[in-house]
């Protein structure tokens, strides 16, 4: 007939936050490498190709560190002040940036010199890319221009002068190479196309800009400013999507993740959150110590480098995978075994025997299941299963009273065991949602071994600290009624309405406990 | 328009089928039980009722096949008659009248014209095996007074006698006695248990026997546990026997195969344990069979084994102790917590099953549709165990959700409560845990209610307590990126002055919600949960609590504990009018304004149905059941009925059924309900060669009704389309093989033409 049915094991909510695919995963990385830079860091970025170094640029000096160095393994430091935005080109070989005095600076990694300054810009530049077809660099400044410049011959060779306010971040498409977007404090984003001298689109952000980001198709597009995140579909001419208002600061900084399914931003009130890109609901978020102004994921998602206004760069590495599977797995049958047979037509005179499919029983459920309730009791009772999962014992424990057996159970054993068992009382026995079972499970022992009491001086010892602990706990009690009661005043002296849905909660289970006499 | 025929209680099936041994036809594809005054018939592969025989007027106590007609089935009853039946076509063939309450019927291939059945003849509990003889007559109903006595002082029960070796000797127990009356020699040795003098507490009392169909054996079952086989008992001296010992209880019933090679016993563990030449080393078995076993028979071909459950079931297990088929009746077993409630999907009765188990019954068809598993976990069979009972049930939102509330209590202070909720899938067209409250209240739950309001949007459903608080639980999103989810939440929690809460009720639009607190009834508003008024009569505890429906929704009806009636107008906040009645049920009819009240006087109980909004009923049945009633409930009818009559209007769209508290199900009705309880078994007949399964069913409906379709074109259009099948064309593409087969362009215009209506046939019709 039916089958054995397993033990009912209690769940207990867990208190805090809910564990997620996402929090697994963004939890899983290892402690931050802090690194002092000079000034506060304003920009980082991995280089494309491997072995995906990391362009820092803070104060007057872009430093190009390896991704498990330390120190730096190159530095630019030939800047007469600032040094903005240093950004690696798709195939990694040129890094440019741009400067407080109005210059861009194009630098070969290997080089140490620039090998292009282009000048033109009136004020600092804030913001510089290449665009897709590698040949051509992109600048905005706070002189309220956006240039494009060619890197063979170090011309300008456009400039847009639409916005009205400092250009501060800007962002080129991945796919064309003659679209670019840029953001500016005059609270606009605007997407301009090299081939018609002119914005295409332009967008209200409604707050200055801080971040713009592309998305990789093109399609849609992210821009930060004030304490919004706004997602705006391009292809419908620039449709608001959705806007994400998440942070209590301003949001400085947007990275995608490398799959692209999680949108990160960083924000000066510490935090850095992770959005889903199908829902745009946070799924995860980090602090730091700092205002956050810059961030940068590695390569799948490796390294997560964080850059604040306190000039610490905080350098987080994924955990290695490769430790789980490091002992040979058995090896398992062929694909063939299990396909046997399964697709044999069933012929006229043929009996189809179906073999009931065999249920996973856990260890301590087989042993309940063949009535060995000892030894089920033994195998919760290790030391793996109190630790990491005491629901599980008590569980175990109130189906052994349920079946009528835990005294039984728990009667003939030795000092060891049963100084096992008063352990695991001493550890519980105080938490209320496992109180009801323990306190009956320490009463049957009391009841057991109160006859041969003093006869081990371990087990005395144990019996002495649950008593301590009872009494402990009745005296918190006590106090808890006490407070509930002064509680019970003060809302008495409120309004009617509101004292009826008062919810109590008097759990005096304890104070009915037997007193442990030893 | 008929004559209008009185009303009167019948009770509506539901009853027992484990009272006696059920009976497996020669070629196992049927098998007898008895139930109530009928037997019924059941076929063994699909579990379905083929016959129902119905004759007797009063409980059937015994079946057994006729040993020279296999296809004859003799039944006996308390109405003093054997009747023969025929099973097949579920006919009466002989009634014999013997005169004497009959408590079993045993039939024997060597006595070809008589059978043998006990009777008690002077003190109640003395009773006597004899054997009768069947005169031979053409007429319907024979006499048969002719009884010759074999054994004197046995046990009532059938289980404590059997007959051996092709009918040597009959072995009879009771208390701690053997008795063995061997026919040829018509001598009787008795044997006694030596022990059971010597020590007082020893159990060792039998409880059942069974003979070995070849040898001289006799194994009998006792109350300790133990299985003796004895041997050598033709000698007073030199009988001997062995002990098996594997049950903890009672042995409940035992059976050896056809060949004997093995025994088969069974009892409170609810296993059935398959001992093999009989050796206590060699045994077999088949566990978890859900309760007690109290019967076991076994097929003559001895393909089969069947036993029969103390929860009313019988199950039909294979000879390699594999469970085939249950047959499940109405479930008997436990007290009835939950009440009589309808399922708004399956229109069936839901109740406690059991233990842990709500069951799901078919009215129309005397039959359990299935079990719910509400507990989830390994029931353990033990005396004095306190087990998880299901104590509230209630069904809301039409039927997509399900609220139920269990709970053990081992001491005063440890209660264990949980409440869990599920959700109607429709997918797999079944009931799925969707949340499960631990501790809902800190005391016992004394109602549970569903707002089944259409307006309201989101399912709330309110449970009470003696703890003196109501809770409102409101089904929340509790969706988040990676699933979408729902779940039940606290949403406000209600107190007045501390009193018990002990019932509660929404009104019909589900803007009011009334709680009973002991004798007070307070009255909320579901929109904000605030408290509008209260009513009190000081007459004693609130019983039950309900709402008028329709016209009448603005009358409040409580009944009290010190047997009062009230009726409030919750208009005015006025008591309407009161009434002295001291009332078990009452029970709103969801379809109309008619409340039915049971009420419980020293000589029985009677039924009111009243409107709330005049005080005089509008009819009054005295004494419909000796015993307490404890549960009602209205059932809508499929068909309306059409009294005419005044009295008997609130019986025509609706049915009311009550459950009394030895647990029979009884309803008012014109005719025997069972009379409507054959739907299935005419068409079974009809083709009786055939295998019937469920699928046969639909299809063969389908085919009669496609039919149909077919005739009624034929006559209106008057275009005789050819009959696919007759067609050689098509029967030649159809039952080719296809390897054999030239192309199918070729065969095509020869296809196409095939379908085309040729002239001649046009001008012929």
């Amino acid at each position: 007939m039916a089958g054995y049915k397993p033990a009912a094991i209690q769940t207990y909510p867990v208190l805090g936050e809910k564990i997620t695919q996402d929090t697994l995963y963004w939890n899983n990385y290892k402690t931050p490498v802090q690194i002092k830079e000079f000034g506060a860091v304003s920009k980082v970025d991995f280089s494309p190709q491997p072995p995906y170094n990391y362009a820092v640029t803070a104060s007057s000096r872009i430093h190009i560190y390896g991704r498990y160095s330390q120190e730096p393994i190159k530095t630019f430091s030939r800047f007469k002040d600032t040094a903005y935005c240093a950004t690696f080109r798709q195939d990694g070989r040129l890094l440019v940036a741009g400067s407080e005095d109005g210059g861009v600076q194009l630098f070969d990694i290997s080089g140490r010199a620039p090998l292009r300054q282009f000048e033109g810009h009136t004020k600092a530049v804030h913001t510089v890319d290449f665009t897709a077809d590698k040949y051509h660099v992109v600048s905005g400044a706070d002189d309220y221009t956006v240039k494009l410049w060619d890197i063979p011959n170090s011309k300008e060779i456009l400039t847009f002068k639409e916005h009205s306010d400092y250009v501060r971040c800007g962002c080129a498409s991945k796919l064309n190479p003659d679209l670019f977007v840029t953001g500016s404090y005059d609270h606009t984003v605007k997407m301009f196309d090299t081939r018609t001298n002119k914005s295409v689109i332009s967008v209200e952000h409604g707050q200055p800009v801080e971040s713009v980001l592309l998305f990789p198709s093109g399609g849609l597009l992210a821009s930060a400013g004030g304490r919004y995140v706004k997602i705006w579909d391009m292809l419908k001419g620039g449709q608001l999507l959705v806007s994400l208002k998440n942070h209590h600061k301003t949001v400085t900084c947007l990275y995608l993740s490398s799959s692209g399914q999680r949108l990160l931003s960083g924000s000066l009130d510490r935090k850095v959150k992770v959005y889903s890109t199908t829902s745009y609901k946070v799924v995860h978020s980090f602090d730091y110590a700092a205002s956050i102004l810059s961030l940068a994921l590695a390569h799948e998602d490796e390294t997560i480098v964080v850059g604040m206004t306190n000039g610490i760069l905080s350098v987080k590495h994924r955990k290695s995978e490769a430790k789980k599977d490091s002992l040979p797995r058995r090896r398992r049958p062929a694909y063939r075994t299990f396909i046997k047979g399964k697709n044999y037509m069933k012929q006229r005179d043929d009996i189809l025997i179906n073999r009931p499919s065999k249920k996973h029983l856990e260890l301590y459920d087989r042993d309940l299941k063949n009535f060995r309730i000892s030894k089920a009791l033994d195998r919760v009772l290790e030391p793996s299963c109190t630790v990491k999962t005491p629901e599980i014992t008590v569980s175990i424990i109130k189906e052994l009273n349920r079946r009528g057996v835990l005294a039984n159970a728990l009667a003939g054993r030795d000092e060891k065991e049963i100084s096992r068992v008063l352990n695991f009382l001493i550890r519980n026995l105080s938490q209320p949602r496992f109180a009801p079972v323990l306190i009956n499970a320490a009463e049957i022992i009391i009841d057991i071994y109160l006859p041969v009491i003093g006869q081990s001086p371990v087990v005395d010892k144990k019996f002495l600290l649950l008593q301590g602990l009872v009494e402990k706990e009745i005296d918190y009690q006590r106090e808890l009624l006490e407070t509930l009661g002064m509680m019970d005043m003060l809302f008495a002296t409120m309004t009617r309405k509101e004292s009826t849905s008062v919810l109590q909660h008097t759990s005096d289970g304890f104070l009915e406990n037997k007193k442990v006499e030893s | 328009m008929v004559e209008e025929e009185s009303v009167r209680v019948v009770r509506c099936g539901g009853s027992e089928l484990n009272f006696r041994r059920a009976v497996f036809s020669a070629d196992s594809k049927y098998i007898f039980c008895v139930s109530g005054d009928f037997v019924k018939v059941h076929s063994t592969a699909t579990e379905e009722c083929v016959h129902i025989l119905q004759g007797h007027r009063n409980l059937v106590t015994g079946i057994q096949l006729n040993p020279n007609n296999h296809l004859q089935l003799y039944s006996c009853s308390f109405d003093g008659t054997i009747k023969l039946w025929d099973y097949i076509d579920g006919i009466l063939i002989k009634t014999f009248i013997v005169g004497h309450k009959l408590h079993a019927i045993f039939t024997l291939a060597c006595a070809e014209d008589s059978v043998f059945v006990i009777i008690n003849k002077e003190k109640p509990d003395v009773f006597q095996l004899v054997s009768v003889k069947l005169p031979k007559s053409s007429s319907q109903e024979i006499e048969a007074k002719e009884l010759s006595f074999v054994l004197d002082y046995i046990n009532q029960s059938p289980k404590c006698i059997a007959f051996g070796n092709e009918g040597e000797y009959v072995a009879a127990v009771r208390d701690f006695y053997l008795s063995v009356y061997f026919f040829k020699k018509k001598t009787t040795s008795r044997f006694t248990l030596s022990s059971s003098k010597n020590k007082k507490h020893a159990k060792n009392n039998f409880t059942c026997v069974a003979c070995h169909p070849k040898e001289d054996c006799i194994a009998t079952g006792h109350k300790d546990g133990k299985i003796r086989l004895w041997r050598n008992f033709d000698d007073d001296k030199k009988y001997t026997y062995t002990c098996l010992h594997w049950h903890h209880d009672m042995v409940m019933d035992l059976a050896f195969s056809v060949t004997g090679t093995s025994l088969l016993s069974g009892g409170r563990e609810s296993v059935l344990v398959e001992w093999r030449d009989a050796t206590e080393k060699n045994k077999e078995f088949l566990p978890r069979l859900g309760a007690t076993i109290e019967h076991i028979s076994v097929s003559p071909a001895g393909d089969l084994f069947c036993t029969s459950h103390s929860d009313n079931k019988i199950i039909i297990i294979h000879r390699n102790l594999e469970a085939s088929a249950v047959i499940q009746g109405l479930v008997k077993d436990s007290s009835i917590s939950t009440g009589l409630m309808i399922d708004p999907r399956t229109k069936a009765l839901v109740l406690n099953g059991k233990p842990g188990h709500l069951q799901f019954y078919s009215l129309q068809h005397d039959k359990q549709l299935y079990n719910l598993d509400i507990i989830q976990q390994e029931y353990i069979n033990d005396y004095g165990l306190i087990q998880i009972e299901l104590t509230k049930a209630a069904f809301g939102c039409y039927g997509n959700w399900l609220a139920t509330v269990e709970k053990r209590q081992e001491k005063e202070t440890e209660l264990d409560l949980q409440m869990k909720l599920w959700m109607y899938n429709k997918k797999t067209q079944g009931f799925v845990l969707n949340t499960k409250i631990n501790m809902p209240h800190e005391d016992h739950i004394t109602a549970v209610c569903f707002c089944n309001a259409e307006k309201f949007e989101n399912p709330t459903l309110v449970t009470a307590s003696k703890d003196g608080h109501f809770k409102v639980w409101i089904l929340t999103d509790d969706s988040d990126i990676y699933k979408k989810a729902v779940g039940w939440t606290c949403d406000f929690v209600g107190s007045y002055h501390k009193y018990q809460a002990t019932n509660c009720c929404f009104s019909e639009d589900g803007s009011l919600l009334a709680v009973s607190f002991e004798e007070i009834v307070t009255i909320w508003d579901s929109e904000t949960w605030e408290l509008k008024c209260t009513f009190c009569q000081r007459a004693g505890n609130i019983r039950h609590l309900c709402f008028g429906r329709l016209t009448c929704s603005k009358y409040l009806l409580g009944a009290t504990e010190n047997g009062i009636l009230c009726c409030w107008n919750l208009l005015s906040c006025a008591l309407e009018w009161s009434a002295k009645l001291n009332i078990r049920v009452m029970e709103p009819d969801p379809h109309s304004e008619n409340i039915a009240a049971i009420s419980q006087s020293s000589v029985g109980s009677d039924l009111f149905v009243f409107k709330p909004s005049e005080p005089r009923p509008l009819y009054i049945q005295k004494n419909i059941s000796r015993e307490e009633v404890q549960w009602g409930v209205f059932v809508l009818r499929d068909v309306p009925e059409s009294f005419t009559s005044e009295a008997y209007q609130w019986l025509n769209r609706s049915q009311f059924y009550f459950l009394t508290k030895s647990q029979s199900l009884l309803t008012f009705s014109t005719k025997s309900p069972e009379e409507k309880l054959t739907p299935t078994s005419k068409q079974l007949l009809a083709e009786e060669s055939l295998p019937t399964t469920p699928f046969y069913f639909i299809l063969g409906k389908h085919r009669e009704q496609q039919d149909e379709k077919i005739n009624e074109a034929l006559e209106s259009e008057r275009v005789q389309l050819p009959l696919t099948e007759n067609i050689p064309a098509i029967s030649e593409l159809l039952h080719t093989p296809a390897h054999v087969l030239p192309s199918a362009s070729f065969l095509c215009s020869k296809f196409v033409n095939s379908l085309l209506l040729s002239k001649e046939t046009k001008r012929n019709s």
